[in-house]
């Protein structure tokens, strides 16, 4: 089995998504126990409910920023192939969702979900690299 | 891209890594570009044809002359 490709610009992605996924952890726990136990100020409220939003807005951003900073361009055509499946997953799933809903045929979903299937679609991004040219990228 | 990197690399007793390292890429690019799964962008064509001390139509082979020579 190949190695994965791990570029500098890659390891730095990587600890960016660490950092951003734990700081994730530490604006989430204390907001959901906030609005569980309906200790938040009123002015407050909208703040804390956004606070989680931004290390997920921080990951996307840190994509964008790899994108920029690796030097390998066959490893950042990879991700650029990645990031467009998943960008075409999320949409196609949201949009599909969106008519099923309106219809009443499903539940509704909360919007957060569709960063969840964006993920998914970076993975399968990486699939379709791996069979198409035998490399899955990062 | 149809070219002679692998030939050219083996010639001087390079592994893909050590090709990589010089031209400071993945081994995994050097792959794809041997295999021509991955068209090199210009700049890294020259640096690869500078590294080799070669034309890059030495090392790469035009697909439209290739098309025109199957005519």
């Amino acid at each position: 089995m190949r190695a994965r490709i791990r570029t500098p610009a890659w390891k730095r992605y990587n600890w960016r998504v660490v950092w951003l996924s734990l700081l994730y952890a530490a604006f989430l726990l204390p907001a959901v126990y906030g609005f569980k136990h309906q200790i938040i100020p009123d002015p407050l409220k909208y703040l804390v409910a956004i606070l989680p939003a931004m290390p997920i807005i921080g990951i996307f951003g840190a994509l964008g920023r790899y994108l920029v900073e690796e030097q390998d361009e066959y490893v950042r055509m990879l991700m650029v192939r990645q990031t467009l499946w998943a960008s075409a997953f999320a949409l196609s799933i949201a949009t599909v969702w969106g008519f099923l809903d309106n219809f009443g045929l499903v539940g509704h979903a909360d919007g957060y979900w569709i960063v969840i299937v964006y993920f998914i679609g970076l993975g399968f991004g990486g699939l379709y690299n791996k069979l198409t040219l035998g490399d899955g990228g990062c | 891209m149809e070219n002679r990197l692998r030939l050219l690399r083996a010639e001087r007793n390079w592994s893909q890594q050590d090709l990589g390292e010089r031209l400071e890429v993945s081994r995994q690019s050097v792959n794809a570009i041997e295999t021509g799964k991955y068209d090199p962008s210009l700049p890294l064509a020259f640096r690869i044809a500078e590294l080799f001390d070669l034309p890059i139509e030495d090392i790469f082979v035009s697909p439209s002359r290739r098309a025109s020579k199957a005519i």
